[in-house]
């Protein structure tokens, strides 16, 4: 098998934005369940919150295929 | 299924997808600009256009279904983006919100659509002039508003913080808002839709390389082809999302350089 360790490295990046990623919907998600008219405010909130997070590992990414 | 697919390239010599495959030949012998993102990218510029053209030539009080198409996606971006984000100056901004969002939106579909298949922003460079475009505008809207001096003041110098820590204060929000933000916008595009390709060349390419193996391997073929129809749904569903957030980030990027506290 053949494979560069930056592959393994991208792997273990990617476990912190995920749990971010998690966190971010999970509390997105108790908001809107608490009261749900607020709804429209929390919506973009969440997804920058979640693009913010998801940007670090799409760069682990980048750089697992650079380096 | 991706460790399968590299075992099996052992001995039957399958190139798994890498970043090679993303740099595609000119058509026209010589000529550098004859390539395909830049045909997708006047292909795109030719369609909005005419799809916009078309919704809004007779509009009327109880709009047609493409009237209502073109209107929904129109009204979405200025109440949503602008009106909800940027406050009451907002209409200055739709324009170029709007451009940006459809553009994008229509680039990133690409990728999906049969017989095109390949998502322009995927090609970093595409990526950068876009962020380029917002970080001149959100930077010229502010200094416009409140002079060059007060609006360095005002990203320098964070109100309410003891003096000491503006040593490590300042660097950082210089490098945030002349490094970070334009790169971050750029990056997230382009690695968000190269992903997703790469993600899609492996199970298409993966599926079809099974099918000339053995008995065995074709039996397990159409579960790397039943992933990949299913990875292209998702594909969808983040390439709106990512036309959504880019247009989402530059209009609170906006927001942020139109704001007066002081």
């Amino acid at each position: 098998m053949e494979g560069t360790l930056n592959l393994v490295g991208f792997g273990l990046a990617a476990i912190g934005p995920g749990i971010a990623t998690g966190l971010i919907f999970a509390a997105y998600i108790n908001g809107v369940a608490r009261q749900p008219e607020a709804r429209s405010v929390l919506q973009p909130i969440a997804f920058l919150g979640f693009a913010l997070a998801e940007a670090l590992a799409l760069f682990g990414l980048v750089l697992a295929f650079v380096l | 299924m991706l460790s399968y697919a590299a075992e099996v390239g052992k001995d039957e010599g399958f190139n798994p997808p890498d970043a090679g495959d993303f740099n595609l030949p000119p058509f026209i012998e010589g000529n550098e600009f004859a390539t395909k993102p830049i045909l997708l990218v006047f292909l795109s510029v030719l369609l909005i256009s005419i799809f916009f053209i078309l919704a809004s030539r007779k509009a009327a009080l109880v709009p047609s279904k493409l009237q209502f198409a073109g209107e929904s996606v129109y009204s979405f971006v200025r109440n949503d983006l602008g009106r909800e984000v940027i406050g009451h100056e907002f209409m200055r901004f739709v324009p170029y919100l709007f451009t940006l969002f459809t553009f994008i939106l229509v680039n990133n579909l690409f990728g999906i659509i049969p017989m095109i298949q390949f998502p322009t922003m995927s090609r970093i460079s595409f990526p950068y002039v876009l962020a380029a475009f917002t970080f001149f505008i959100f930077h010229y809207v502010g200094i416009r508003k409140q002079g060059f001096l007060k609006y360095m003041k005002e990203i320098m110098f964070l109100p309410g913080i003891p003096k000491p820590a503006y040593i490590l204060i300042t660097p950082l929000e210089l490098a945030t808002y002349f490094l970070v933000r334009p790169m971050t916008l750029s990056l997230r595009l382009f690695a968000n839709m190269f992903a997703g390709h790469l993600l899609l060349l492996v199970f298409i390419l993966g599926g079809e390389h099974l099918l000339q193996g053995v008995i065995g391997l074709k039996l397990i073929s159409p579960f790397a082809f039943a992933i990949g129809i299913a990875l292209t749904f998702f594909e969808f569903m983040v390439q709106c999302l990512q036309a959504y957030i880019f247009t989402l980030l530059t209009a609170l990027y906006i927001a942020g350089a139109l704001a007066d506290e002081h």
